[in-house]
């Protein structure tokens, strides 16, 4: 099993967090307890989902950026953006005019994630073909789905398909056609992977199966999005574009990160395309089981509607989408009459990009294991069934933890005490074996002293 | 530790519950994956055997340091010839279980394949008893 932690991208600031603990109910991985009255990440069972950013009321949950003005420690720059970028802007703002702002801001060249569609594709299918006894093989676009499966289905690591990522493709790619073109080093160019969710960064950041970063650094769409929009407005309505002359990408590159839009390339007879963290659970769960025949390929993403729904994107994810598919029509229409999108020009590199887009094969890193040994794992698994007897089972997260179940399992691991439980000190009140002090002091442990003296205040 | 859980005759809806659970247990004592998927294979199956064929029944499963043991009690009409159920493509499933995509006489075999153990016991006229073992190690 994968012992070295997980990088998270997300993180509490602390002086915003009110200790609301949605955070902690909206958590897939019940990755979430509040202590003294902030909300805390367990790190080893985060799979950078980003359910809690969207929970948390006060923005206290924020995604790690490199700054914007790093981007000109290097003489050049790339900016590599995903498709779903374009799809945040009304149609009347082209997409030859958002790579023309984005090389106004600062950035030297313009690529789009999705270039290496075709040769990402290439590899999948043919490993589908190498590998007929792996079934279903799954994607691993969606990182938060990989460390999904790490944590939470061990069995099924050996289904993900190891493979770099298409970005990774892609910033290898621009790397080696810059630096032949210009005669630069490696350290005079800067690579710059805009995202649309959490999960993405920590991929690019800490890559699974890999030993390094293929970027120099990570800008959040959001901020970007602002920065390209207030250029638009700059700019006005009369503004006249400069047209790219050929479409950067083929239909089938700008669908990728949407729903079904991987699934639709592949080879195999049988696929699936789920979106949503809980909806991909559930059919994990059945797959796991053996419940679910004849499937060869799982598209999974951790987002509702994929990448459009990540949460650092600026857009209502449907309009987003839609934008996006009518992006893909038109290339669509263009490339059956004959155009040549750009991104074909990637394949002069097949050979050299095909060499190593291997990943060392994916480890599993359960949460789920009590302990390395069977014998006292199932002494505390005993315990935690004799604790959860003892539990409300109301999930009402007074204890700072989201669920009974957590909460017993909490206090066998000696992270919690039984007297955490709101019911539990009732019973020991009433029973005279506990104060209202000693209470009170609990609550305080978990939810912090201010809010426990709130209702004081106001009197 | 000591499991039961009760099935239903032809409660198709809630096949599965107890080799979830079981499932979640195992993978929290940080057995193999593949032995827990064994398992949970070979008791899906049986999960399906008694409310396909049988009139319900209950699951016993008892996880020890170094196995799992699991006994299946259903009352039903019984297997006449168990060598026989043990064959591939042998089933006594009626016709409307049948349209259901169940009765493809899969079932015994495929708990063999998985388990290290197994003991098949019936009366006809009154119920099938399936005793399986899976080892950890």
């Amino acid at each position: 099993m994968e012992k070295t932690p997980f990088f998270h991208a997300l993180s509490i600031d602390e002086d915003a967090c009110i200790g609301c603990s949605h955070c902690m109910k909206s958590c897939p991985t019940e990755a979430i307890r509040v202590r003294e009255g902030k909300a805390v990440f367990l790190p080893d069972k985060c799979v950078d989902c980003g359910n809690c950013f969207k929970a948390c009321p006060t923005h206290a949950i924020y995604v790690e950026q490199d700054d914007f003005d790093s981007i000109f420690n290097f003489p050049c720059r790339v900016a590599i953006v995903p498709a779903i970028f374009m799809g945040q802007f009304p149609n009347d703002i082209s997409v030859s005019r958002i790579y023309g702002i984005l090389k106004e801001i600062g950035f030297t060249h313009v690529i789009e994630a999705e270039s290496s569609i075709p040769i990402y594709t290439a590899a999948k299918n043919k490993y589908a073909i190498e590998h007929p006894d792996i079934r279903p093989l799954i994607s691993t676009f969606c990182p938060a789905i990989v460390r999904l499966i790490q944590v939470k289905f061990p069995s099924l690591v050996e289904n993900l398909i190891p493979l770099k990522a298409p970005i990774d493709i892609t910033a290898k790619y621009i790397r080696r056609k810059i630096k032949k073109e210009y005669e630069l080093n490696d350290d005079q160019i800067g690579l710059f992977y805009i995202t649309p969710c959490a999960a993405k960064i920590a991929a690019v950041k800490a890559p699974v199966g890999e030993e390094k970063s293929s970027v120099d650094g990570v800008i959040n769409m959001d901020s970007l999005y602002n920065r390209v929009y207030k250029k638009i407005k700059e700019q006005g309505k009369k503004f006249k574009e400069q047209k790219l002359p050929i479409s950067q990408l083929s239909a089938d590159s700008v669908l990728t990160s949407l729903t079904n839009g991987e699934r639709r390339l592949t080879n195999v007879q049988h696929s699936y395309a789920i979106d949503e963290i809980g909806n991909v659970t559930e059919f994990l769960e059945k797959l796991e089981n053996d419940e679910i025949e004849d499937v060869d390929f799982l598209e999974l993403r951790a987002c509702d509607q994929s990448c459009p729904g990540g949460i650092l994107t600026c857009d209502n994810r449907f309009i987003m989408c839609e934008r996006v598919f009518e992006r893909g029509r038109k290339i669509a229409d263009r490339e059956r009459k004959g155009e040549q999108t750009k991104d074909h020009e990637m394949e002069q590199e097949r050979v050299y990009l095909s060499r190593d887009l291997h990943v060392d094969p994916i480890k599993p890193r359960s949460m789920l294991v009590l302990d390395e040994d069977i014998s006292k794992a199932l002494e505390k698994m005993k315990k935690i069934s004799e604790i959860r007897a003892m539990l409300p089972q109301t999930d009402c997260g007074i204890c700072g933890a989201p669920t009974c179940d957590a909460l017993a399992h909490d206090i066998v691991c000696q992270h919690a005490e039984l007297t955490d439980c709101v019911f539990i000190q009732r019973n020991l009140e009433a029973r005279g074996n506990m104060d209202v002090d000693e209470s009170l002091k609990i609550m305080e442990v978990i939810w912090g002293e201010e809010k426990m003296n709130n209702y004081v205040k106001k009197k | 530790m000591h499991f039961e859980y009760q099935v239903y005759e032809a409660d198709f809806v809630n096949a599965g519950a107890a080799s979830s659970a079981i499932k979640k247990t195992l993978k929290q004592l940080n057995i193999n994956p593949s032995i827990i998927k064994r398992v949970v294979v070979a008791l899906y199956e049986a999960e399906v055997n008694a409310i396909a064929h049988a009139y319900g029944g209950t699951i016993y499963a008892d996880i020890e340091p170094d196995k799992i043991t699991v006994k299946i009690v259903d009352t039903g009409p019984g297997i006449p010839d168990i060598d026989w159920a043990m064959q591939e493509g042998n089933s006594t499933a009626s016709p409307e279980v049948r349209d259901m995509g169940f009765g493809a006489g899969m079932g015994l075999p495929n708990i063999k394949k998985n388990v290290d153990k197994l003991n098949v016991s019936s009366t006809v006229g009154v119920g099938t008893t399936v005793e399986m073992e899976v080892n950890f190690v």
